[in-house]
């Protein structure tokens, strides 16, 4: 059957900024979508806040809104754009919940939109757990024994029939199991269940038998409207049940059951798309098998495409996004061809002749009072992905993937830790699921407890802990060789260890040599990879689409030569590896515009990434992709096979500017700006130099190796002081400092975290304003895509602070200085691509806080506002075009504004701090664009979740310096109609200010205090500043984290605040929110 | 403890597989250590291990597991097939063992038990790879120990006769007939040219009395036991060397509603006088598309066949209703007056997806309809 022709208009919602539990497998997915929903004729009406998406550029649908997703938006909207259809099953459960929302206010019904991909009625018998419960013991399957609760008493209840502790809660309706959690006892049931109902957007908890220690399946299956269906990838989590699967390592296709276990599990799977009526699109069905008697119960199935899917996608080489949007338009799973082989069709089931190991990647590090043991509810914020001819191999490169530190499954430094461990302790931390668990087994293999007893400690299936125990005993192997000279001689050796997946780091550790030693002798005996290609079919039919992984085998596939690219030089282009805090989907835009404008300008893209949920993953993004570890030994294997004239390693953040220099000493062409360059920016003396010959003023430093030199620096000038190592992204360990005792603390932690490297200390400019500048030069000429003002004062991480194009504050003259130094320290720098520069001004001065030339993490949002694809003119400029060749030459002004806006992962560690600081914690970023500053601003705020109510009680609570500031925006809240809270101090003040207020206590001081009030339901919003450098107090930090936990909009600075009461003034004066998509902006863009 | 994995003997790599064209790929040897001929082909199965080797359709083959990991769980967690093994040796890449103080057996064990060889550590991948472009090859497993040279080897395996007119069939047909089940209200006879054991718990699933009689049984034998219907059977090898059965299911052809698999299929193919040809390297996996003509569902197939009826021989009162998307060949037959359908692929699974089931109670569908004393040719509604 064909595609409908009854549609034209198709209204695709993406998921909104990065979170934990929502990365960035939505873009995705999304542009899977948009592509070939477009290629099929649609006009494609796409909504998101997230402007770090390949999603939402302006070539990627017909309209593009960056607007929050909440409903009353997409109500506008749809209003304007008249959609024929919603596909609501590619944006994650954001869009799903959404799209109920739109269709429970009947919205959807008004204005005839029809909901494709997945009817109300199925996502309601998926998402309901009564509805599921009933559906899936209709057709015959085990649940787990369990009942549902919408208060305390009713779960209390529940708990009793059930009778056996541990018990598992989970929330209903809400993103990677928030507010879930495990029971061993009354009072942590009491906890959990109260913090579930919260997190709950139907205030339900799900209470039920713990299957602790299960297997843990998952089943990626699609289905069409004739009731076809296929499963595209089977999952097992190594880590049982007890794990989120988020959370979980995990390994495709199934290896521990036979043939029957799988085909009955395949069977039910089925089944429970039928019986939930997922009429076309891909879902995940969730299963656990007890180990001993094989009793399978199904856990969950999400009616759409999910994080488990872009793995799926990525595992096999089986578009699901891609075919789910085709199915969702009527198309049949023997109408579509599979593109790898394009001879067969999509209706079949992927045969894997590899291995695929997936680990998730962590950062309690960001967060050291976050409980880091790994739970049912999701913690990670990234993962890496690896494929190998066995299961040892793929591991051990999926470890090394995760640009930890670990080079592998043990053999390296930072695995002597748990050497150091005694046995009671290495038991207990076997026993306790964390980030770095897998390595604490290797320490217990290494100390042969055997898979036995630690499959009783565990439960990890058998099958891995043979194969881990295999690999930790091989490190002996590999010793008896004597030294690297000799293992060189023992060739079959040495190939072992690599078909094993030993990395050159691992091998080099166990002989005392450097990674490019190993190297050396390795190639040196003739010893490199084979590169086989993901197929979809094991070989059965020829691939078309080069998509490649390396191994150690005896042959390999031969280097592709697409017809047509002869003559093309290849270019290579590194992404950015696993998500974390820091470094996350911005890069891999930029790495992806790289590879459409090469492609476009007539290179061979070579595409080297890890990281499973990106775009730059997909293998139609460029010419050839290898899903490989970005390390030295892996980026040169594939360099020197493909004979690249050239990588790019500006645009994947941090991880591959680290390996800039040993790229080039290994014999790499870096193209733009050169490694010496690179690094000469993050060198001080050489900065300090420069900044005075351009002569701009920096805020007076010194750089310390350990405790003693920090005093001395610190003595000469003076607190506070911002300390952080050099060569980390993301504000790593980076601290304010008021005082000697936190000073000898931090540069203890900060010498542990950089590695050696020094540790930078600037005088910290206080309630200075801070500004970004992302631009671009040719090696000649430099042009300023834009200056970002931030909202919040210099010292809160830029990655964190809200931030606005054009600037609110600065004066022409000002702006003018930025632009002619941006030109300066390009030209200085000698860089060719892109720069981003942190300045700060104080007292109308301006001070250099630091320059890279590189991608920035501001360069999709800049390009957005400006409608300038800087990250492509940059790569055309790296392979020699100037800016006047491009046409890109002069300053974008833009005549409406633009705010960026931090999102942050605290709902997910209860009980850490809010407080926002120079060390990075936001997961995502959102944008808004209004031709109101106040309405951009409120926007934005709408959309990263921080929702300030129109009206209703605010609690207010500042610090000393603040209080006078805030006494006029009060003033207007009050106007506006808010009734205000404060604790005695503020009350006092605000009250000799003519402002009436109710008082309550401070937390520890008594009650009623705010918690009561939070507990009440009678604050709608919190408004809190606290002291610069002094450790938080205990009462704050429970205060913000409970507003966090119970969905309170909570603001902290004051420079927020008066951009919120802005807004909010005129969002009472306007009535409503305007929407208006970016294709129509950038037409009012003069150029 | 370290002897237990065996790293040196691994590495070393000594034992070979030689294709009668000339490529060799190496190595290490497990199972039963004795060198032996047979015809290379690859199976892209997932899991299923002691299905495949206990499936007699493989008799005389080397079968190459295309799956990275193979013996992941224990031999015996799964049922056999039939009462032995009767390949003549595997091909794996990465072998895995299981955890024998907890009464695991290994696929190196159970090989052993049966006395068959193997080879692990190979580059499956490649050689797969070879296959498909090279077609399926006579081939030489040295695994012994022994010194032998490549050149040898390849000899050897150029001098075998191959699969190609023999009669492999006969070898693993069980002489003695049995009763599967005793149970059930229709009385069905099942010609065993290799028979897969789901195949007679399927049948006996749709409430039949299963005999099964061995592959020398003649018209008059299968009619004495005055059978409801008959099914036959998949098996190894060549069809076109096997006429005198082909002349038993034309005989059988309207006297008795038949249902084929496999070489079944081709048998009955013959019998109406199709012709039946090989594929370049066939078709074997669990994962192949079948496009059920009738519904327009597809059915994701298991599959394990060399041969393939030719279409265009096909007499006019034969319709095609079942057809592979990946290479558009024939996967089933009716006949569109007499009661008489075949599938070339394995509706019972084992290993592989449980989507044809369906299949079997067409046939007794069909039974009952024959009896009722309709053609049984009629519509068949899908289970």
């Amino acid at each position: 059957m064909p595609k409908r022709t009854d549609i034209k208009k198709i209204m695709l919602i993406g998921s909104g900024p990065i979170v934990i539990g929502q990365g960035c497998e939505f873009d995705y997915s999304g542009v899977q979508a948009c592509k070939v929903l477009r290629r099929e004729g649609y006009e494609v009406v796409l909504v998101n806040s997230n402007p770090a998406t390949i999603m939402t550029e302006p070539e990627m649908a017909d309209r593009t809104y960056i607007e929050p997703l909440s409903v009353d938006i997409l109500h506008e909207i749809i209003r304007r754009e008249r959609p024929d259809a919603l596909l609501p099953t590619l944006g994650g459960q954001t869009a799903l919940n959404l799209a109920m929302e739109l269709n429970e206010r009947g919205i959807l019904d008004r204005y005839q939109v029809e909901l494709i991909g997945a009817k109300a009625e199925s996502i309601q018998r998926a998402e309901d757990r009564h509805l599921f419960k009933e559906a899936m013991l209709k057709i015959g399957l085990d649940l787990p024994r369990s009942g549902s609760a919408h208060s305390m008493s009713e779960a209390t209840a529940i708990a009793h029939t059930i009778g056996s502790w541990p018990l598992i809660i989970r929330p209903g309706f809400t993103l990677g199991g928030t507010g879930g959690g495990i029971a061993h006892n009354e009072e942590e049931f009491e906890t959990i269940v109260n913090r579930g109902l919260d997190a709950s957007l139907n205030n339900e908890v799900l209470i039920e038998e713990s299957l602790l220690g299960w297997k843990e399946f998952e089943m990626e299956v699609m289905r069409d409207k004739k009731g076809n269906a296929v499963i595209v990838c089977s999952i097992e989590n190594l880590d049982p049940m007890g794990v989120h699967t988020g959370d979980s390592i995990t390994v495709a296709p199934i290896q521990s059951l036979d043939d029957r276990a799988y085909q009955a599990m395949r069977d039910d799977s089925l089944k429970v798309m039928e019986a939930i009526g997922v009429e076309t699109g891909g879902s995940n069905v969730q299963w656990a098998i007890e180990p001993k008697t094989g009793r399978r119960i199904i856990i969950e199935m999400n009616p759409r495409v999910s994080r488990s899917s872009a793995l799926a996608s990525k595992a096999t080489g089986f578009p699901i996004a891609k075919i789910a949007a085709l199915l969702a338009v009527g198309y049949t799973l023997d109408e579509l061809r599979n593109d790898i082989t394009q001879t067969t069709p999509s209706c079949f089931e992927p045969a894997l002749d590899y291995v695929v190991v997936k680990v998730p990647r962590f950062t309690f590090e960001k967060f050291p009072k976050a409980d880091s043991t790994l739970g049912t509810q999701m913690k990670s914020v990234g993962e890496a992905m690896a494929i190998g001819t066995n299961f040892k191999q793929a591991m051990q490169k999926a470890l090394r993937s995760l640009e930890t530190g670990f080079g592998g499954f043990g053999a390296c430094a930072k695995c002597e830790k748990f050497a150091a461990y005694d046995d009671e302790t290495l038991a207990k931390e076997v026993a306790r699921p964390s980030a770095e668990r897998i390595f604490v087994l290797h320490e217990a293999l290494r100390r042969k407890w055997g898979v036995e007893k630690l499959y009783e400690i565990t439960k990890i299936d058998r099958y891995f802990l043979r194969h881990l125990e295999e690999l930790a005993l091989y490190e002996d192997e590999i010793l008896s060789a004597g030294s690297l000279e000799n293992l060189a001689k023992d060739l079959p050796l040495f190939r072992q260890a690599k078909e094993l997946g030993y990395s050159d780091i691992q091998i080099g550790y166990l002989f005392h040599k450097t990674p490019e030693e190993v190297m050396a002798v390795r190639k040196q005996i003739g010893l490199i990879p084979s590169y086989y290609s993901v197929d979809t079919c094991a070989g059965e039919f020829e691939a078309i689409t080069p998509y490649y992984y390396s191994c150690y085998a005896e042959n390999s596939e031969p280097v592709r030569e697409i017809p047509g690219h002869g003559h093309k030089k290849r270019i290579m282009v590194l992404g950015g590896g696993p998500n974390r805090i820091g470094q996350g989907i911005e890069f891999d835009y930029c790495c992806c515009h790289a590879a459409f404008t090469l492609r476009h300008e007539g290179y061979e893209v070579i595409m080297v990434n890890s990281n499973p949920e990106t775009v730059s993953t997909d293998y139609d993004t460029s010419d050839k992709l290898y899903f490989e570890p970005l390390t030295l030994e892996d980026v040169m294997g594939i360099y020197e096979r493909e004979k690249c004239a050239g990588v790019i390693v500006q645009f994947g953040g941090q991880t591959p500017l680290n390996l800039a220099m040993r790229l080039k000493k290994a014999g790499a062409n870096v193209v733009g700006t050169s490694p010496e360059d690179i690094d000469l920016a993050e060198d001080r003396d050489f900065f300090k130099q420069l900044v005075d010959k351009v002569g701009i003023k920096q805020a007076e430093s010194g750089i310390a190796h350990n405790v003693e030199e920090a005093l001395a620096i610190v003595e000469k000038i003076g607190y506070p002081v911002l300390v952080r190592p050099s060569f980390v992204l993301g504000g790593r360990g980076m601290v304010i400092v008021y005082k000697e005792k936190y000073l000898r603390k931090f540069v203890e932690e900060a010498a542990a975290i950089g590695e050696g490297k020094p540790i930078l200390i600037d005088r910290f400019l206080e309630d200075a304003t801070e500004l970004d500048v992302d631009c671009i030069s040719d090696g000649k000429h430099t042009v300023v895509g834009a200056i970002m003002e931030h909202v919040e004062p210099a010292g809160i991480h830029s990655g964190d602070s809200a931030s606005v194009i054009p600037p609110m504050t600065l004066s022409k003259e000002i702006q003018d200085k930025v632009r002619a130094y941006a030109k300066e320290f390009a030209k200085e720098l000698h860089v060719c691509g892109l720069m981003n520069m942190q300045l700060a001004v104080k007292d109308g001065e301006l001070y250099m806080i630091e320059v890279n030339p590189r991608a920035s993490r501001t360069v999709p949002f800049v390009s957005k506002s400006i409608g300038v694809p800087l990250a492509s003119y940059a790569s055309r400029c790296m392979l020699g075009e100037t800016l006047e060749q491009i046409g890109f030459t002069e300053e974008v002004h833009v005549p409406y504004v633009s705010v960026k806006e931090a999102v942050f992962p605290f709902v997910k560690f209860p009980g850490v701090d809010i407080t926002l600081s120079p060390e990075m914690k936001s997961t995502g970023e959102v944008m808004s664009i209004d031709r109101d500053r106040g309405l951009a601003y409120l926007k934005s705020q709408l959309a990263s979740g921080n929702k300030v109510p129109s009206q209703g009680n605010i609690f207010v609570s500042l610090k000393d310096e603040d209080k006078q500031k805030a006494v006029p925006l009060i003033k207007r809240l009050v106007d506006m109609g808010y009734q205000i809270y404060a604790t005695r101090g503020t009350s006092t003040m605000l009250y000799n200010e003519g402002i009436k207020t109710r008082a309550v206590f401070r937390i520890s001081r008594g009650r009623p205090n705010l918690l009561d009030l939070i507990h009440d339901k009678e604050v709608q919003w919190i408004v809190n500043t606290t002291e610069n450098g002094a450790e938080a107090m205990v009462d704050e930090i429970q205060m913000r984290s409970k507003a966090v936990v119970s969905g309170i909009p909570i603001t902290t600075t004051i420079a927020a605040l008066t951009s919120t009461v802005e807004g909010l003034m005129d969002k009472h004066d306007f009535g409503r929110f305007e929407v208006c998509s970016l294709q129509e902006y950038h037409r009012h863009v003069k150029k | 403890m370290t002897d237990k994995f065996n790293w040196k003997a691994k590495r070393e790599k000594k034992a070979f597989l030689a294709l009668a064209d000339g490529a060799v790929f190496h190595g290490y040897a497990f199972g039963e250590a004795t060198d032996t001929v047979g015809e290379a082909v690859f199976n892209t199965g997932m899991a299923g291990y002691k299905q495949i080797l206990t499936d007699p359709s493989y008799a005389g083959q080397f079968v190459v597991f295309t799956t990275a990991e193979v013996g992941a769980y224990a031999a015996n967690l799964e049922k056999s097939e039939s009462r032995d093994v009767f390949l003549n040796g595997i091909v794996v890449n990465s072998l895995d063992d299981v955890s024998k103080e907890i009464g695991e057996e290994s696929l190196h064990d159970y090989m052993l038990a049966h006395k068959k060889p193997g080879i692990a550590g190979v580059d499956t991948r490649a050689l797969t790879i070879h296959l498909r472009d090279h077609g399926a090859q006579k081939s030489y497993l040295h695994v012994d120990g022994t010194e032998m040279s490549e050149a040898d080897a390849i000899k050897k395996a150029q001098e075998w006769e191959g699969l190609d007119g023999q009669d492999y069939a006969s070898k693993v047909s069980d002489p003695n007939g049995y009763e599967f089940s005793t149970e059930g209200d229709l009385n069905v006879v099942a010609l065993d040219f290799g028979i897969k054991t789901n195949i007679l718990r399927n049948l006996a699933a749709q409430n039949m009395k299963v005999t099964v009689l061995p592959i020398n049984a003649t018209f008059e034998q299968v009619m004495a036991k005055k059978p409801d219907g008959v099914f036959l059977s998949n098996g190894p090898a060549d069809p076109n060397s096997l006429p005198q059965v082909a002349a038993v299911v034309k005989q059988l052809l309207g006297k008795v509603p038949l249902m084929g698999i496999c070489l079944g299929n081709q048998l009955l193919g013959l019998a109406l006088g199709a012709k039946v040809s090989k594929l370049k390297f066939g078709h074997h996996g669990c994962n192949h598309p079948v496009k059920n003509l009738k519904t327009g569902a597809v059915e994701i197939t298991s599959q394990n066949h060399n041969y393939a009826i030719e279409e265009a021989s096909l007499p006019t009162n034969v319709e095609v209703t079942h057809i592979n998307l990946n290479d558009n060949t024939v996967e089933g037959i009716r006949h569109k007056e007499l009661p008489a359908f075949s599938v070339q692929y394995h509706p019972e699974s084992a290993p592989g997806p449980n989507d044809s089931y369906y299949l079997f109670g067409e046939f007794r569908q069909m039974i009952l309809d024959f009896k009722a004393g309709k053609n049984g040719a009629a519509e068949v509604k899908n289970g």
